[in-house]
């Protein structure tokens, strides 16, 4: 029971610091639509390897809605919902594989973020030119995906003293 | 830090910025003027605009209203009713292919060549 506790403490301070990050990500605007840094993916990226996939995808999945209400609409819950569960597939599978650090577990989850994000906009527009910014967004979600792996794998490696 | 993972760590971030740079390359390579832009409502066409004209429209859709303006050969959205705004943050487009999307809204301005292709399938 306490161990429960302590892990359902854990996983709401920690959808509590992705909504934060995602507020705070929402002020950064790069001109291009759908391009972000992807700073709540630290988060993710660190429970993934703290403790699983399945509380990953229930802090990810809370954080999705939790923002949408507060911040956005529908439309963007659909939006960020795919983003996420497409980047989390493929977090776990790389996970698995385990031929990839956090680094590359993390770039994988930056650009398929990205690739689900433009997908649910062209399915909602029905505009394929969209696709345009694909580039732009894989070298973006490349660039931030190595940020982010790398601050990642320093929380992962700091907090393993730590007994949460 | 495991060097059989980060060589293929550096292998992945290796691949995925060359086949990204190389699509930017073929997309920045194909890149030119458009003369008009196409708006879509509901991924139904609502409108066309030539670039050459300064306007202000109101683009009214069930879910809300964007303002488009053009001017100097450049389209932006300016104003809107939803409630993230990323479309009016996005910068202004002249090159066929650039678009600003408003995903709460369901509106996109496109820009497209002079040939008048459809850009609805
Ligand atoms: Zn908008």
């Amino acid at each position: 029971m306490r161990i429960k506790t302590k892990k359902l403490a854990l996983l709401g301070m920690c959808c509590a610091a992705a909504m934060i990050l995602s507020y705070v990500e929402s002020f950064i605007s790069f001109g291009v639509p759908g391009l972000k840094v992807g700073l709540p993916n630290i988060v993710m990226v660190f429970l993934l390897y703290r403790l699983g996939w399945k509380e990953t995808a229930a802090v990810s999945l809370l954080r999705c809605v939790l923002t949408s209400l507060l911040f956005g609409t529908v439309m963007s819950l659909a939006y960020s919902i795919a983003g996420a569960v497409l980047s989390l597939t493929v977090m776990t599978l790389l996970k698995k594989s385990d031929k990839f650090s956090e680094v590359g577990v993390s770039i994988a989850g930056g650009i398929t973020h990205n690739a689900g994000q433009i997908a649910v906009a062209i399915a909602v527009t029905g505009v394929e030119e969209i696709a345009y910014y694909m580039p732009v967004l894989a070298v973006g979600g490349t660039l931030a995906g190595l940020v982010i792996g790398v601050a990642g794998a320093m929380i992962i490696k700091r907090l393993k003293k730590v007994n949460i | 830090m495991d060097k059989k993972k980060l060589l293929h760590d550096l292998i992945l971030i290796a691949v995925c910025l060359f086949v990204s740079l190389a699509l930017w390359a073929v997309v920045a390579l194909s890149k030119e003027k458009g003369e008009l832009v196409v708006v879509t409502v509901n991924g139904e066409e609502y409108a066309r605009y030539p670039l050459s004209e300064d306007r202000e429209e109101i683009i009214v859709s069930e879910n809300g209203k964007n303002v488009l303006v053009i001017k100097d050969g450049y389209a932006d959205m300016t104003d809107a009713t939803c409630p993230d705004g990323l479309c009016v943050r996005q910068h202004r487009i002249n090159e066929s292919g650039e678009s600003l999307v408003c995903l709460p809204n369901k509106v996109t301005v496109t820009v497209v060549g002079g040939d008048g292709v459809d850009i609805i399938g």
